[in-house]
């Protein structure tokens, strides 16, 4: 074992390397490899860093979030030497890419994305657990609860996203607390001529969109999978095949085109919000990234709680965003001093925040963002939520759970019989 | 519809085309001709012209400039088989472009090259994929699957203080200096397990981080050595299942327990608190005795089965026969409605005497203009049974399931893909019509001929011989066509008797990518090669039994 101090001799392949790289700036007549670094003080350190091939951490972001991440790894570089080279991916195939590179050794230190890729990147071995140790109490429960996976932390939060129900006050004034007084609202303002649809939800024409309709599930008491001791989402207790799911594909049915209309399988998300912007309906239940359109559009609204339908609280699920790290990451001790120390930071969680406005994970950044009121309605909202989940077992879920709920909504065949086929279904796909 | 993108070459339909290069610009293979014909006479007359010589060498200097920084990236990274087959490839090409003479290697070698890098390895490589198990679950090698699941294993000992950490070292071995939240400064590696020491040094956060016979190190020294640094496990106390402190950033460290422990020897893991045993079960992961397996697994060959699983898996079977029936389907409707409707159109805009003549052709490919997926998410929008501006305007309100019932989404996606289709068809005829020889037609008008009569009898027949290989081509180009079906329907309405993610508008193609992308049950990358390589044999197969074919045709010729 041996120290590389500052004046450590270099091994062979690395004076090959320092040389390849001099005959190769020659050969190119290019100014590659004139990188020199401009803080003169620890400049035998850095020389030494990029020596032992730790000088750069990788992070794979998306455009959006870029530049948000300048300063703190400007700070990170000024203190320790090292660059963060934040590359921007397209966010569509970022997943399939890391896990796909990771095990070529050709990935990124970091990638940053919402906590349910984390089933899919334990399972294809290319994450790492971050341990937060005390810091963990410095963020909200539900976004460390989202980033726990099989009792250990993968991830640091930097921002919460869950729906909630916006209200347009200029059309009804008041907060209503369950789905039927909802509807009520909506149907006597289209009696009234101030609108034309009671009630808005985004559903895609191919999938529908369980994801909008789980807190009305939820408040039935019908839930995808049980719990395990340790409080994780357990693949083996599917539960969503349950006589409370049964009750809620039959509300369901009620809700949809062959019943009231108010959820209406042709409205896409896109026309929901068409429509809520041309002050169509009272009604919109989305989330917090339709909110900037709604304000600049001038309409007055209210972020309202998630309405019941049965007797039990109206759950959203949550998405945390984090930062996850490769579990081949060949620098990852300067990758774990960088996550855990300075990403979890608050100027960086505020710029985070300041760049994507998604409620911030950190409390403190969090207690500053919310004076704004939306994003209070929004974190409190999202208080009440259960994390998405994240096992490997849900991917199965989503398809089988849209399709049958589509089909629901549409008023095509008997709602429990499609409940019990489609939980067969899913049961035998994950083998549970 | 064939389009010139990634999917078909426009190489191979100008060359296959009678359609008149445009005036003006010389046909390129003529110009390839004239300059090998200057190059044989420079060669036969005496050495390459200044100009050409400096030109070659500069070229040349680059690209081995290029070989030699890729073949030093390769050696560094200890690739040698790599290094082997690219210093192979450096060194041919330097002979075929130093060498006099050997002219046609000149024209080809950048060619082939390219078509073994990007289509021949491509190819092969997803055929070694469909003899694999490649997919989620299964992405790496087994030592990386051992070493994620070590890796994941490491539980933080409930309850356990938190420590700050410094890295210190002393002769070859690095040492761990802890303090714990009460302020008590402990040193501990690998093999000492964790010792109280005194006299320690403190920085004012009251962080021991000094120790008199030991070394400091910086973080810069930190991260120089991390690979060792993190390797380090300190036991907390001769008991193992008190656990080992590590750290994972240098500056704090946790205590750490592993619930699953690697045996190498007998390549098994085994649960610290169950003490159930997993091992390696042939499939690529690690089970217990009744079948349970760890998450992480790792690739393996599997040989034919993902072939068998095609066709045999029930959740695939059933709908399987359906898909590739309506692939057929879809295709060749495609084809022959494309054509009927460009021929038609193309013989109704080439009389000489019809004004407007040139608005009308613009108009007719302003279709093809568009992206093709594109076309198809504003189709979808326009056939949306409530909203869509075709229920809306032009039916006046009526609620028809354009993409929604199972039929209707079929004729649906037949008729977009005509309107997407159908300017290409008319490009192409318009361009072998007006390169048939019009004494022909007059001589059989003259011999009393019916217009019908000469186009069935003698404009058809001369047609097809050009345009019969670009029906071919269309007919593979639409037996794979995504686009269209991906971005129209998404493969929907789905099918009820599969747990699959399949229906009734999927062709084999968007049917792969739903297997391959995990739309429901994870990615799954050997079975998608294997039915990539099934639709493969199936075009292959149809379009050289067509080729033979148009054979034939030419005779008329």
């Amino acid at each position: 074992m041996k120290v590389h101090n500052t004046l450590a001799t270099q091994t062979t392949r690395r004076v090959f390397a320092t040389g390849a790289i001099s005959v190769v700036a020659a050969l190119a007549l290019s100014a590659c490899g004139g990188s020199a670094s401009t803080a003169p003080s620890s400049e035998a350190a850095k020389q030494d860093l990029k020596a032992a091939g730790a000088g750069t951490i990788t992070m794979w972001v998306d455009a959006e979030r870029s530049p948000a991440l300048k300063d703190i790894t400007e700070k990170f570089k000024s203190d320790t030497g090292i660059e963060v080279k934040l590359v921007v991916k397209d966010f569509a195939a970022v997943r399939d890419d890391f896990i796909t590179q990771v095990p070529t050794g050709q990935g990124p230190d970091l990638i940053v994305g919402p906590h349910d890729w984390i089933g899919k990147f334990v399972q294809n071995g290319v994450i790492a657990p971050v341990e937060l140790g005390d810091k963990a109490s410095q963020f909200q429960d539900s976004s460390i609860k989202a980033m726990t996976y099989n009792g250990a932390v993968y991830g640091v939060p930097y921002a919460i996203e869950n729906i909630a129900l916006l209200r347009n006050t200029s059309i009804v004034d008041s907060k209503a607390s369950t789905l039927d007084e909802v509807v009520a609202n909506g149907k006597k303002a289209v009696a009234e001529g101030k609108a034309t649809f009671p009630f808005l939800v985004g559903m895609d024409p191919k999938q529908g969109d369980p994801y909008h309709l789980y807190p009305l599930q939820s408040s039935m008491g019908s839930q995808v999978f049980g719990k395990n001791a340790d409080g994780g989402y357990d693949a083996k207790q599917l539960l969503i095949g349950d006589a409370a799911g049964v009750e809620f594909a039959k509300k369901l049915a009620a809700w949809g085109d062959a019943g009231e209309k108010i959820i209406n399988s042709n409205i896409t998300g896109d026309i929901a919000k068409e429509k809520f912007l041309a002050g169509e309906s009272a009604y919109f239940l989305t989330g917090p990234w339709n909110v900037p359109d709604v304000q600049k559009k001038g309409i007055k609204f209210a972020v309202d709680e998630l309405p019941t339908a049965g007797g039990e609280a109206a759950q959203p699920f949550i998405g945390v965003n984090g930062f996850f790290i490769s579990a081949k990451s060949a620098n990852a001790l300067a990758t774990n001093e960088f996550v855990t120390n300075y990403l979890t930071s608050e100027s960086a969680q505020d710029s985070m925040y300041t760049a994507g406005g998604r409620p911030p994970a950190l409390k403190a950044s969090f207690e500053k963002a919310a004076s704004d009121p939306v994003v209070e309605a929004f974190g409190k909202i999202g208080a009440t939520g259960v994390p998405m989940p994240a096992i490997p077992e849900m991917s199965a879920v989503w398809a089988d759970w849209g399709a049958t709920e589509l089909a629901i909504i549409k008023g095509q065949g008997d709602p429990a019989e499609a409940w019990a086929k489609m939980a067969a279904s899913i049961k035998s796909k994950i083998g549970g | 519809m064939p389009k010139p993108d990634l999917h078909e070459p426009p190489a191979s339909a100008a060359s296959t085309t009678p359609v008149q290069p445009p005036r003006g610009t010389a046909h390129p293979k003529v110009a390839h001709q004239d300059a090998a014909h200057r190059t044989i006479r420079n060669g036969l007359r005496g050495p390459d012209s200044i100009k050409g010589t400096i030109l070659k060498i500069v070229l040349l200097g680059l690209v081995d400039a290029f070989a030699v920084y890729v073949l030093m990236m390769l050696f560094l990274s200890q690739s040698w088989a790599a290094l082997a087959v690219s210093s192979l490839v450096v060194l041919a090409i330097n002979w075929i472009y130093l060498r006099r003479g050997g002219l046609p290697a000149k024209y080809l070698a950048p060619g082939v090259l390219f078509l073994l890098v990007f289509q021949v390895l491509v190819v092969f490589f997803s055929g070694y994929i469909a003899f694999t198990n490649y997919g989620d679950g299964h992405n790496s090698t087994k030592e990386d699957a051992i070493a994620a699941i070590q890796l994941t294993a490491q539980k933080r000992v409930p309850d356990s203080p938190a420590y700050k950490a410094a890295v210190l070292t002393k002769g070859d071995t690095f040492y761990l200096l802890f303090t714990d939240p009460s302020g008590k400064a402990q040193i501990g590696s690998t093999d000492e397990p964790l010792t109280e020491v005194s006299g320690a040094g403190k920085d004012s956060t009251g962080k021991a981080n000094s120790l008199p016979g030991y070394e400091t190190l910086k973080f810069q020294e930190i991260v120089a050595n991390q690979q060792e640094i993190l390797k380090i496990t300190v036991p907390v106390s001769e008991n193992p299942a008190d656990g080992t402190l590590r750290t994972a950033d240098g500056s704090t460290a946790y205590q750490f327990k592993p619930a699953l422990r690697y045996d190498t020897a007998t390549d098994t893991f085994t649960d610290s608190d169950t003490g159930t045993a997993y091992r390696d079960n042939g499939k690529g992961a690690f089970a217990d005795a009744n079948g349970e397996t760890l998450a992480t697994g790792w690739k393996i060959d599997v040989g034919m089965a993902n072939f068998a699983r095609a066709f045999t898996d029930p959740s695939l079977r059933g709908p399987l026969l359906g898909v590739i029936l309506w692939t057929f389907t879809f295709s060749v409707a495609s084809v022959a409605l494309t054509f009927a409707l460009g021929l038609f159109l193309a013989i109704t805009f080439n009389r000489e005497d019809l004004r407007g003549k040139k608005v009308y052709r613009i108009l007719m490919i302003l279709p093809y203009a568009f992206p093709a997926f594109l076309s198809g998410l504003v189709w979808s929008g326009i056939l949306n049974p409530e909203f869509g501006w075709l229920n809306q305007t032009l039916l006046g309100g009526a609620h028809i399931g354009w993409l929604t019932d199972p039929v209707l989404a079929k004729i649906s996606v037949l008729v977009v893909n005509v309107w997407l289709g159908f300017p290409y068809m008319f490009l192409v005829c318009t361009g072998a019509l007006q390169s048939l020889p019009t004494e022909i037609d007059e001589a059989a008008r003259m011999d009393g001929a019916s217009p019908w009569r000469v186009f069935r009898s003698i404009k058809l027949p001369l047609l097809l011989v050009s345009v019969a290989p670009l029906l071919i081509s269309s007919f593979a180009f639409n037996f794979n066509n995504f686009n269209v079906i991906y971005m129209l329907t998404g493969g929907g309405p789905r099918f009820a008797d599969t747990d699959r993610d399949i229906g009734a508008t999927d062709i084999l193609i968007t049917l792969v990518y739903k297997v391959a992308f995990g739309q429901g049950t994870g990615r799954d990358y050997g079975l998608a090669s294997a039915l990539a390589i099934i639709i493969f044999i199936i075009v292959a197969t149809i379009s050289a039994i067509s080729f033979k074919q148009t054979k034939a045709l030419e005779d008329v010729n």
